[in-house]
C-alpha cells in the first residue's frame, strides 16, 4: 500500500501523525524526569524527618536542598542539556525555578556582578514571585473575611 | 510507597505543563507564573492540602506546591495575627526557599562559566 503514496500524500500523512507521537513522547519524558526529580525530593523529605526535625523545618529545608542542587546542576551546565531533554519535566519542579534563577544569570554575567547577574536572577523568577506573593496575599485577605 | 505517589503525582504535574507548552502559545516562563498562582488558588479551595496529604514531595516540589506554601503560610498568619498576616505570611513560609534561591543562585552564577549556547 506504501507504493500507492504519491509525496504529497506521504507529506501530508507524516504531518498528520508526527505531531502527536512527539507530543506524546515529550509528555512520558516530562513525566518520568519530573516524577524522578519529585523522588529525589522526597528522599531528602524522609531523611531529615527520620532525623526527628519538626515539619516546617523539614518542608523549608527540602526545598532549600532542591533549590542548591537545581541551581548547582545549572552552574555545572548539566541542568540545561537535563532540559533539553525533559521539557517541562525540569521546568516545574523547584529545581527548575532554580535553574530560571542561575541559568540567565550566568549568560548576562559579562553586563557586571550587579546589574548583570543581580539584575538578571529574576528575569524568570522575578515575575514567579511576584504573582504568588501578589496571589498568596489576596486569598489571605479573603480568608480574613471568611473566617 | 510514598515515593511512587510521589513520583505518580509529580510525574503528572510535569505532564501537565508539557502539555501547556506543546498546545498553548505559553512560554516556560508563563508555564511557571500559572503553576504558582494555580497552587494558590487550589489551596485556598482546600483541594492542594489534599494532594499534598496523598503525595508528599510529589505535590511540593513541583512549582504549583510553591504556591501551596505561600498561600499555607498567608492563612496561618491571617489565623495568628489578623489582616497584617496576609502581607507578611507568604513571604515568612517561603523565606527558606527564597533565601535558597537567592543565595544560592547568586553564589553559582558567579563561580560558574556558562557554555556556549548549541
Amino acid at each position: 500500500m506504501n507504493k500507492s503514496f504519491t509525496k504529497e500524500e506521504y507529506s501530508q500523512y507524516v504531518k498528520s501523525v508526527s505531531p502527536n507521537s512527539k507530543l506524546f513522547l515529550n509528555i512520558i519524558k516530562a513525566f518520568l524526569v519530573g516524577g524522578i526529580i519529585c523522588v529525589i525530593g522526597q528522599v531528602i523529605f524522609n531523611w531529615l524527618k527520620g532525623r526527628g526535625l519538626d515539619s516546617d523545618m523539614v518542608s523549608g529545608l527540602t526545598s532549600a536542598i532542591m533549590i542548591f542542587l537545581g541551581a548547582f546542576f545549572t552552574a555545572l551546565n548539566v541542568y540545561d542539556e537535563l532540559g533539553r531533554f525533559a521539557g517541562a519535566g525540569s521546568i516545574v519542579p523547584i529545581t527548575g525555578f532554580a535553574n530560571s534563577v542561575v541559568s540567565p544569570a550566568m549568560e548576562f554575567k559579562t553586563e557586571g556582578y550587579i546589574m548583570g547577574t543581580g539584575a538578571k536572577m529574576f528575569v524568570i523568577a522575578g515575575p514567579v514571585i511576584v504573582f504568588g506573593i501578589c496571589a498568596s496575599i489576596l486569598v489571605g485577605i479573603i480568608h480574613y473575611f471568611i473566617i | 510507597m510514598s515515593y511512587i505517589n510521589a513520583f505518580l503525582v509529580g510525574g503528572i504535574i510535569c505532564a501537565i505543563g508539557q502539555v501547556l507548552i506543546d498546545k498553548t502559545k505559553l512560554t516556560p516562563a508563563r508555564i511557571l507564573v500559572v503553576f504558582v498562582v494555580a497552587g494558590v488558588l487550589l489551596t485556598a479551595f482546600g483541594v492542594y492540602q489534599k494532594l499534598v496529604d496523598f503525595a508528599g514531595a510529589g505535590a511540593t516540589v513541583p512549582l504549583t506546591g510553591f504556591g501551596y506554601t505561600l498561600a499555607k503560610g498567608a492563612f496561618r498568619e491571617v489565623e495568628q495575627t489578623g489582616l497584617m498576616g496576609a502581607l507578611t505570611g507568604g513571604f515568612k513560609a517561603a523565606a527558606a526557599g527564597l533565601g535558597a534561591a537567592i543565595f544560592f543562585g547568586y553564589i553559582m552564577s558567579v563561580v560558574s562559566k556558562p557554555k556556549a549556547k548549541r
